[in-house]
């Protein structure tokens, strides 16, 4: 009998226990909370955990500032450890049991459809940053990265002009899911209405993870032989990109005959690589460490401060990318929104931060689309130079809206540029 | 230019050392009058990519060393304009300097860089370039470079208005391995691009045979990625045929043991960064003794703490080791922090080594392949040349008897295991310098390893090597057939399948001792 009693005294406790934490953040309402869910470990971790830093990094400043309405911003930081369905678990668990007003976080496409459902049953907010292969327009999510026609299109236009090298075949290389094969499509239907036959596009995926790239470099060695002058788009995530350049570099496929064009590779991913090899090679964003603007030097300071302060691994070598630009510009663009609704209600928030802009560190002005919840921004292509950096060679003359709905995949055309449910 | 003769062939090197300065004197002094157009230098700082390679031609014809001076300077992106900033130069304006250069060192003094210089303008040869091409042939005395030039100079005369001309240069050009020059060769051959039949009629048969050579180059390239992958393979899993071939522990801590050696190589590295940074390139043969000792000391550990009570339990054995590669991953999170670290390949373990204009073997690669062989041979020696080996061997075919005749059986089960665990370390050692080091890393092998043990038959070293080289080659060439996603799911079912009839794997150990 006592032993029953004991089991029966601990859950209770427990149970009381639970309860407690869960409403605890409900007394605390002198702070605004903030979710972050970006993965710290697994295969993006290489990418995703700076955004981290860069949103804890924003929430401090913006703290430093007197807070958003009067409150300090309260960050909630939680590890889907690159397993999408775990981000669907982790965001639930952010708006229920956190009752976080809005939700910084995900990188892969997989990832943020994961998790979209979540946000549309609790109707919450998530602030998208990466670039990514549009077709979706979800009322309860605003995409502060770039959409097809604000970085894969202009890029393979580039590449098809005499100075990106006039490329007649292209190689659309990606990891497989979601964002590459969409991209692939409509890049496809891109390049046939730009008159480039089927058999001059050479399509191929790998896995997440994948570190054997000897196969595939033969591959486009051998496409690229056939006659006409080709380019690579790659769309590859993650840490495969490591490999995958250090296997480009050693089997000597240089820019100047073979150009590999990034979507998902920036300053971060390219600091376990070494680039001297790769010099030449190409990647297209919305922005870049190397562009020189009063607003970026302040950002890139401010960052590099953060990294010593925080201990960051190689503190003293740290970069800024674009995701974390997008990062820093979404959590700016909804205090802006916050304090102009008075309210961290989503509906209010959403009705508020259309047309809202900022100086964006890329030297441009960013501002949210007043319907279709995606940011004007320009568009950049870098070269990668020997240090690691990226040398601008072409850009958009001011910043460009973007068209989450694609005009090259049929029947788009019909679609609305806001989202269903407004 | 053809003043500038160009000494003979390298053997008689020193001996024409002193005419070869002469000359390059004589070289120097009869260009020196004619100076560079400041103008052009300026135009080389134009907003346009056409007005810089306007320039650049400019500058390449006008053959002065400082033009040359000038070209390396723009391609390193150290060349400064007016205003003190860096010239920036897109990938078009790259190419064109790289031709430029090219040209101008196909006369320079030293082999080694007239062999460089040939192969960079030999598979991109127009005939703008035929007369210089020409006149660098005729000077050229090194038989291997005066190879490459002939094929260049064909190149460049293949679009001559003269047919017996395009005749000659297709026959020149059918010794070629270059893809490029196959491509060229089959467009000559068809009729849209060229009216006379004699002349498609070489083209093509010039075709054909470098295209023969090309499907040859393509073969030995892919055989060579899959003996890469099976080298990698074997890496992994012979520590894994160890402790569960030869012993029977069913060890699923094993890819945690191949991240152990990563992480030590890593913390190697380190060092050698702090201390001793002028030798940062050969950290890593110093990394291979501690990782081997490192991975020994961790699998001591579990095997003196866990794995020893379990002997003859396979399940349990299985979920404790389970548990303890969870312990392992968390550890590496919480030492080396949860993203992967950064590990430099050496200068030496860089770039590749280029077999034919189509393959190029990563050294790496080449490398890696060499120390797997090494391991492989230490392991052999070990297990059937010393003492140690015997009383392993011993041991596991027939623990009482070993036991009897006075084998210390349980010292001996530590030292096995140890050793498997060290060699799963020096697998980490080579892993470390192609794939990414991160605390999960282990998990992507241990489906690996345990299949090319279970393929070759456990309790078989020998067939563990088949088991991985088979592997490797043949999945290699499945992925150039039907891509990597493809390909790894047919191995697994191929895997499945083989099992189904042939549980004992590839070899089976014959006698009495296997079921007891």
């Amino acid at each position: 009998m006592q032993r029953r009693n004991f089991i029966k005294a601990t859950a209770v406790s427990l149970a009381f226990a639970a309860a407690g934490f869960a409403s605890a953040p409900a007394i605390a309402a002198d702070t605004i909370k903030v979710g972050i869910l970006h993965s710290l470990s697994g295969t993006m971790a290489i990418s995703e955990t700076a955004l981290k830093e860069t949103a804890l990094m924003t929430i401090e400043e913006i703290n430093k500032a007197g807070g958003v309405m009067g409150k300090k911003l309260e960050p909630v930081v939680v590890d889907p450890a690159s397993n999408w369905p775990l981000f669907a678990e982790k965001a639930r668990q952010l708006i229920s049991q956190d009752k976080v007003a809005v939700v910084f976080g995900c990188w892969t496409s997989v990832s943020r459809k994961s998790v979209n459902p979540v946000f549309k049953e609790l109707n919450s907010l998530l602030f998208y940053p990466v670039q990514y292969e549009g077709e979706e327009l979800e009322k309860n999510v605003f995409y502060t990265g770039a959409a097809p026609n604000q970085q894969a299109i202009p890029a393979t236009e580039y590449l098809m002009s005499k100075d990106g090298g006039e490329a007649k075949r292209f190689v659309l290389l990606g990891t497989d899911y979601v964002y590459p094969r969409t991209t692939n499509k409509i890049l496809r239907a891109f390049l046939k209405s730009k008159g480039v036959a089927d058999a001059d596009i050479m399509e191929d995926y790998t896995p997440f993870g994948h570190s054997d790239y000897q196969t595939i470099i033969a591959k486009i060695k051998k496409f690229a032989s056939e006659g006409k002058k080709t380019a690579v788009i790659s769309t590859i995530n993650g840490d495969s990109n490591v490999p995958f350049y250090k296997e480009l570099g050693n089997a000597g496929l240089k820019a100047t005959d073979v150009p590999v064009v990034a979507f998902s590779v920036g300053e971060e991913e390219l600091r376990g690589v070494d680039t001297k090899p790769l010099v030449g090679h190409l990647a297209s964003w919305n922005y870049f460490m190397s562009l020189k603007n009063g607003e970026n030097d302040k950002f890139i300071k401010m960052y590099k401060d953060w990294a010593k302060k925080q201990k960051l691994p190689n503190a003293d070598k740290v970069v800024t990318n674009d995701p974390m630009e997008a990062t820093y510009i979404g959590i700016h663009l909804w205090k802006q929104a916050v304090e102009k609704a008075k309210s961290t209600d989503t509906d209010k928030v959403i009705a508020a931060i259309g047309g809202l802009s900022m100086k964006a560190p890329s030297g441009f002005v960013a501002k949210m689309d007043e319907k279709n919840h995606h940011l004007h921004k320009p568009v950049f292509i870098g070269e990668v130079k020997a240090d690691g950096q990226f040398n601008v060679v072409w850009k958009t003359p001011g910043p460009v809206k973007a068209a989450p709905w694609s005009p090259y995949i049929p029947g788009n055309d019909k679609k609305k540029d806001e989202p269903e449910g407004k | 230019m053809a003043l500038c003769a160009v000494p003979p062939a390298p053997t008689f090197y020193t001996h024409t050392m002193r005419h070869l300065l002469f000359t390059l004197f004589f070289c120097l002094s009869f260009f020196a009058h004619a100076g560079i157009d400041p103008a052009v230098v300026k135009q080389l700082a134009a907003e346009e990519s056409e007005d810089k390679i306007a320039a650049i031609r400019k500058l390449a014809q006008s053959a002065e060393p400082e033009a040359m001076t000038l070209l390396q300077e723009l391609a390193a992106g150290t060349l400064k304009n007016d205003k003190g900033e860096e010239i920036s130069i897109n990938n078009r304006v790259r190419r064109e300097i790289d031709g430029a250069l090219a040209g101008l060192k196909l006369f320079d003094p030293d082999p080694v860089v007239r062999l460089k210089a040939t192969r960079e303008v030999a598979a991109k040869a127009d005939a703008s370039q035929a007369p210089m091409l020409a006149k660098a042939l005729e000077n050229e005395r090194d038989p291997k470079i005066k190879g490459m030039l002939a094929e260049a100079h064909a190149l460049a005369t293949l679009k001559h208005a003269d047919m017996n001309v395009r005749i000659a240069a297709a026959k020149v050009l059918a010794g070629s391995s270059d893809p490029n020059i196959k491509a060229v060769l089959k467009a000559q051959s068809e009729e849209a691009n060229e009216a006379e039949s004699l002349v498609r009629r070489a083209a093509f048969q010039a075709y054909l045979e470098v295209k023969d050579r090309m499907t040859f180059a393509e073969t030995v390239g892919k055989i060579f990625s899959g003996l890469s992958l099976g080298s990698i393979l074997l890496l992994a899993a012979l520590g894994l045929a160890i402790t569960y071939g030869v012993m029977g522990v069913i060890n699923m801590a094993h890819g945690e043991l191949l991240m152990i050696g990563a992480y030590a190589t890593f913390a190697v590295q380190g060092v050698f960064r702090n201390y001793f940074p002028a030798q940062l390139d050969w950290y890593v043969l110093v990394a291979v003794p501690v990782a081997f000792f490192a991975a020994a000391g961790v699998g001591v550990l579990l095997e003196r703490t866990v794995i020893r009570w379990l002997y003859g339990r396979p399940l349990e054995t299985l979920l404790a080791t389970w548990g303890l590669s969870l312990m392992l991953i968390q550890a590496a999170r919480v030492i080396f922090g949860a993203q992967n670290v950064e590990l430099a390949n050496p200068s030496w373990m860089s770039g590749g080594l280029e077999i034919l204009p189509s393959i190029t073997l990563p050294l790496n690669r080449i490398v890696i392949i060499g120390f797997s062989l090494f391991v492989l041979v230490l392991v052999w020696a070990l297990m059937n040349k010393t003492r140690l080996g015997m009383f392993v061997r011993a041991v596991t075919q027939n623990r009482p008897m070993a036991g009897c005749v006075g084998v210390p059986t349980a010292r001996i089960d530590t030292v096995s295991f140890a050793l498997g665990a060290g060699i799963a370390g020096l697998g980490g050692v080579a892993l470390s310098q192609i794939a990414n080091v991160g605390p999960d890393m282990g998990q992507g092998y241990i489906v690996d390893s345990f299949m090319v043990v279970v393929l070759g038959g456990v309790g078989q070293l020998a067939g563990a090597v088949w088991a991985a080289l088979g592997l490797g080659i043949f999945s290699k060439f499945l992925e150039s057939w039907a891509g990597a996603v493809v390909a790894k799911i047919v191995v697994l079912v191929f895997i499945i399948v083989f099992i189904q009839k042939r549980p004992q794997g590839l070899f089976a150990l014959k006698g009495r001792f296997v079921e007891s």
